[in-house]
């Protein structure tokens, strides 16, 4: 029988302060039991001789301190996983909110994980097809990667998450893959969009779905990505299974960590953020990868909103030092009627040189890749350049890469929310913008491509 | 006897009574016994970082203390390591525990099993002093490991050496001292907070070469100097500090990943075994040493990590060896220390750092330096001290750069808009400086070219016009220039493009020779001249821009090393074609 305790002395955010315990463990799970008998659960910040620091993932409203009995579990907090999950939601801690029976465990495990040794890793390299040109082209997207989307309030993030999660495959396998989705905070409309889409186009088959919305408990924001990468380790390395986890919002996550900092009275750091907030986000963002010798793959995808298009912001900025690249949404475009808005020049996979080429994407990958970029930089710098002096003040060659830019973005990074372009449509599109150019400013793709892809280089050549 | 633990907050312990605690003493806490370090003692009370996961740990728990300082294992067997912020070795841990890091795991740095063949290089009889060499073992083909007198043994007579096959722990010279008879093995421990004894300092004269261009060349670091890397995410330090790790001219590397990614560290541990050192020939693996405490790792343990890192460096110094130390990244390193500083609930000074941040950056760096080794044979070492920065924001003003760059001679300012318009490596040349440049002159002007100090004066005065001209071009548009002022604008962005921008994942440009630098920036800046009097002759610009030279002077990086006279070639085609084409005015 677990003892119980009814000495709370302190409440303060979600913080209560119990007094007077025996052995309590840093970390350990704790359930505190309302007058109504309602149950909240909480997790102990500080162990010490007699007295016990516990965040309590409901919060404390309506908690009375003389009533509420303080039981603490002995363990640390678990998920029960199996493959049964596939298909369900959950809420954010884990509890199955689709009216479904519970799920019964192949395996409990602690959600905080372990550090993976990186000598166990194998480095990603399979190149994933979003069908997205901006992504697959630009940015490409390998299995094992970190790849978050900073995006603005507003902006198109979920109509692309969704995007993603439908079409993402590794071409020309046919392995298992699912889906693990954790909603952090945002509304119910949003939620709404992404289960019915799942639901509609019948991936819900093959995703786990963990919720917790605007309106739910704050604190339990920070157990939710624990609860899904908890079950995208299992599912992708116990039983083989390719997962991409979306995390949707982190801003929304960070914000809950600064709450219970702020009720700890923390020496805040930047912005009244933690200073272990880099230490809390590698432990959600690093699990993801490959392991040596097993089939299965995390791939991550978290979305932030930054706070006023900031990427200096510390939630993006703390995530950036992180993650394996960014891809980094434009208001501007999407004010212009883009989807999706990609900021091709500011977005970034570190991961590309390992996933694309011959055998993996196609031979000319690499200099349509470094000859688009390089155009487009040069057609915004004649933009702006035509702002400043007027249209007339630009050489012909500028003119035509000022033009250029404006395809680029109209008929490249431009695609319907259900278009889903072959790897070599996108690269095709490539070519046939780089054909508007003067052949001698195409310097970035080596001749032998040029012969091959270029439209109408073949007959030049002929003549 | 034991103490207890009072209180568990993180990675910080509180414990009470243990018996014999002495501040940075290892201590063993809990059932698991979990590693930590005495990091507070006040009364009876000491305040614990501990290097591993605590959850599940509580008050009342066990602590004993080890009575030794946290230290490392020195001996052969350390190269090609991959060891986590306390010297475990990580493959090892993956062989016993599976692909995580599990708890409670104690396993030693070095290889207990392993024989190693000594070579004696003293004879019975022999007197020799800490630092002396006793014999060398192969430790790789490109590392010969030279055991030493360690540095606490007094002066003495050689009783015995024994050659041949010995574990790191076995008895290899028996010597006689005032103070007893001293069996030396091949194992020695040090602790990390202390810095190794040297004979003495000597000043930094020789470049370390890291055939990296903008860095040899215009913002050089010496042998025994100090560096730092600062920028934002996404620029461009991590790729920098492997590359100095693949080419630079030291013997001996030492990478410590510090709070970065798993992944960047399997990186190495894959490309390092089949990269070849330049001038041996040999995997780059067999002189380098890993140090691996990724960020989602215990974050107490990413401060030892760093001291784990350069310990092991210092030891290699000592044996008279150029090693190059890279620490990516110390702000985690710094942010290790504020947590800890935090949780002890000390005085926080700017942004929740502690107050001693500025002295503790000073201390590590400070443990760089070109040396006379201990011992009679007035060896000389170096150690090279790379630090990687990650300001928040980019924003160099916060804490950790600036008490960095209070003590590092050289600046290499990553800038986010070079990196975004793929310039890379992202080394701003107008914010970035080396202190070393005008000591390093010399030895440039004997072994690279005797104008190479002039050319780079030149060179950097083309980039700061460059900068000013660009303001005007803004604002007026480029009509507004002389053809003279375009002239220079298209020799900076030569120079930008053609000698500045070196693709790390380029077989050949990723490593660039000094005669091979010396070269380029020679050639550049002979058709800026030839050029300017072509020009002043009354030849139209247009026609010297369009001369074919330039196109393969924009292709003369890719040059292979083998082959660099001709690029001398190339400079006597720039004078052909630039003069025809002033002829022809
Ligand atoms: N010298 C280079 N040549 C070619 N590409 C480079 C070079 N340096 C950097 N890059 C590109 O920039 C990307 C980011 O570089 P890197 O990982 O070194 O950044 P970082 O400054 O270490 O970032 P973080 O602080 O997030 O670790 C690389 O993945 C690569 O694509
Ligand atoms: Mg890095």
């Amino acid at each position: 029988m677990l003892k119980e305790y009814r000495t709370i002395a302190e409440v303060s955010g979600p913080l209560l302060l119990v007094e007077q315990v025996d052995r309590v463990k840093f970390d350990e799970l704790v359930e505190v039991e309302l007058a109504g008998g309602e149950l909240r659960r909480g997790r102990v910040l500080e162990a010490s001789e007699g007295r016990a620091l516990v965040q309590l993932f409901e919060g404390t409203t309506g908690l009375d301190v003389q009533e509420a009995r303080v039981r603490f579990l002995g363990k640390v907090i678990e998920l029960g996983v199996s493959t049964e999950m596939l298909g369900r939601v959950f809420d954010g801690f884990g509890r199955p909110i689709d009216g479904g029976p519970p799920v019964i465990p192949e395996v409990r495990l602690d959600v905080n994980g372990n550090p993976l040794n990186p000598t166990a890793r194998a480095y990603p390299s399979e190149f994933i097809q979003t069908g997205i040109s901006a992504i697959d082209c630009m940015n490409p997207l390998v299995r094992g990667q970190k790849l978050p989307i900073f995006s603005g309030a507003g902006l198109p993030h979920p109509q692309m998450a969704a995007q993603i999660a439908r079409q993402a495959k590794v071409r020309g396998a046919q392995e298992a893959f699912a889906v693990v989705f954790a909603a952090m905070g945002i509304t119910f409309e949003e939620a709404d969009y992404f289960i019915s889409d799942f639901r509609r186009t019948g991936a819900v088959e093959r995703a786990v779905l963990f919720v917790n919305l605007a309106d739910d408990p704050v604190i339990e924001r920070l157990a939710t990505p624990r609860m899904a990468l908890t079950t995208a380790e299992y599912l992708a390395f116990e039983k083989g299974m390719h997962v991409l986890v979306i995390l949707t919002d982190m801003t929304n996550y960070c914000e809950a960590l600064r709450e219970v900092s702020a009720a700890r009275k923390e020496v805040p750091g930047r912005r009244g953020y933690p200073g272990y907030m880099y230490t809390d986000l590698a432990l959600v963002y690093e699990r993801a990868g490959r392991i040596r010798g097993k089939p299965g793959s995390i791939t991550q995808m978290p979305i932030l909103t930054m706070p006023e298009d900031d990427k200096t912001h510390p939630i993006p900025d703390l995530t950036g030092y992180i993650t394996e690249g960014q891809v980094i949404l434009s208001r501007e475009l999407h004010n212009r009627g883009i989807y999706p808005p990609i900021n091709v020049s500011q977005s970034l996979s570190r991961l590309k040189d390992k996933g694309i080429g011959p055998e993996k994407t196609r031979e000319d990958h690499a200099d349509v890749l470094n000859q688009l970029s390089a155009a487009y930089d040069r057609g915004k710098e004649a933009r702006e350049l035509a702002v400043v002096l007027g249209e007339a003040a630009l050489t012909a060659v500028d003119r035509e890469f000022l033009k250029f830019a404006d395809a680029f973005e109209q008929r490249f990074v431009r695609q319907g929310e259900t278009e889903d372009r072959s790897i070599e449509t996108t690269l095709d599109i490539g070519w046939e913008l780089m054909a508007a150019l003067p052949r001698s400013e195409l310097k970035r793709v080596s001749d032998k491509h040029l012969q091959k892809y270029l439209p109408g280089a073949q007959r030049a050549a002929g003549a | 006897m034991k103490g207890r633990v009072v209180k568990v907050a993180g990675p910080l312990v509180v414990a009470e009574d243990i018996p014999g605690a002495r501040m940075y003493d290892v201590v063993r806490v809990g059932e698991r016994g979990l590693i930590g370090e005495i990091i507070e003692l006040r009364g009876r009370r000491a305040s614990i970082q501990v290097y591993e996961e605590t959850s599940g740990l509580g008050p009342g728990e066990v602590v004993i203390s080890t009575g030794r300082p946290l230290s490392v294992e020195l001996g052969p067997g350390l190269m090609s390591s991959i060891y986590d912020g306390i010297q475990r070795p990580l493959d090892v841990i993956a062989a016993m525990a599976g692909e995580y890091v599990t708890r409670g795991i104690e396993l030693p740095g070095l290889d207990r099993e392993r024989r190693w063949e000594f070579v004696p290089a003293v004879e019975p009889g022999q007197t020799v002093k800490a630092g002396d060499l006793l014999g060398t073992v192969e430790e790789t083909p490109l590392v010969e490991h030279r055991v030493l007198v360690p540095p606490d043994v007094p002066e003495g007579t050689v009783e015995e050496v024994r050659a041949g096959a010995a574990t790191v722990e076995q008895t290899v010279a028996v010597l006689k001292t005032p103070t007893g008879r001293r069996e030396v093995a091949m194992l020695q421990r040090w602790p990390v907070r202390r810095p190794r004894p040297v004979g003495r300092k000597l000043p930094p004269v020789v470049p370390l070469t890291t055939g990296q261009r903008v860095i040899d060349t215009f913002f050089p670091i010496a042998k025994g100097g100090t560096a730092c890397i600062p920028g934002p995410f996404g620029s461009g330090k991590t790729v920098v500090q492997h590359q100095l790790s693949k080419w630079a001219d030291a013997d001996i590397i030492v990478f410590i990943g510090c709070g970065e990614r798993g992944n960047e560290m399997t990186d190495v541990l894959l490309e390092f075994p089949e990269l070849k050192d330049p001038r041996s020939g040999r995997p780059l693996m067999e002189r380098t040493v890993l140090v691996a405490n990724t960020s989602n790792m215990p974050v107490a343990a990413r401060e030892a990590s760093i001291y784990t890192g350069i310990t092991i460096a210092e030891y290699y110094r000592d044996m008279g060896y150029d090693v190059a130390l890279m620490a990516d990244s110390t702000s985690r390193w710094a942010e290790a220390l504020r947590e800890i500083s935090g949780r002890l609930e000390e005085m926080p000074g700017e942004e929740g750092y502690p107050a001693y941040l500025g002295s503790r950056a000073a201390e590590f760096y400070e443990r760089s330096g070109r040396v006379v080794c201990l011992g009679s044979s007035a060896r000389e070492g170096s150690l090279s001290i790379v630090g990687a920065v990650s300001p928040p924001g980019g924003d160099l003003s916060e804490p950790v750069t600036q008490a960095t760059l209070r003590i590092v001679k050289v600046f290499w300012g990553l800038d986010d808009r070079l990196a975004q318009r793929k310039h890379f490596p992202a080394i701003n040349w107008l914010l970035s400086y080396s202190l070393y440049t005008s000591r390093l002159d010399p030895y440039y002007a004997e072994q690279a070219g005797p104008d190479f100090p002039e050319n780079r004066t030149r060179a950097m005065a083309i980039m700061q016009e460059e900068a000013e001209l660009e303001e005007i071009v803004r604002l007026v548009g480029v009509d507004a220039l002389s053809p003279r002022q375009r002239l220079t604008l298209e020799t900076a962005k030569s120079i930008r493009e053609d000698f500045l921008y070196q693709s790390a994942f380029h077989e050949v440009d990723t490593y660039c020779s000094m005669a091979k630098q010396h070269r380029l920036l020679r050639l550049i800046l002979a058709f800026h001249d030839q050029a300017l009097r072509a020009l002043e002759a009354g030849a139209p610009l247009e026609a010297l821009l369009e001369l074919p030279v330039r196109e393969k002077i924009a292709r003369a990086r890719y040059t292979p090393e083998e082959e660099l006279e001709r690029l001398d070639a190339l400079a006597a085609e720039v004078a052909t074609q630039v003069g025809q084409a002033r002829a022809r005015t």
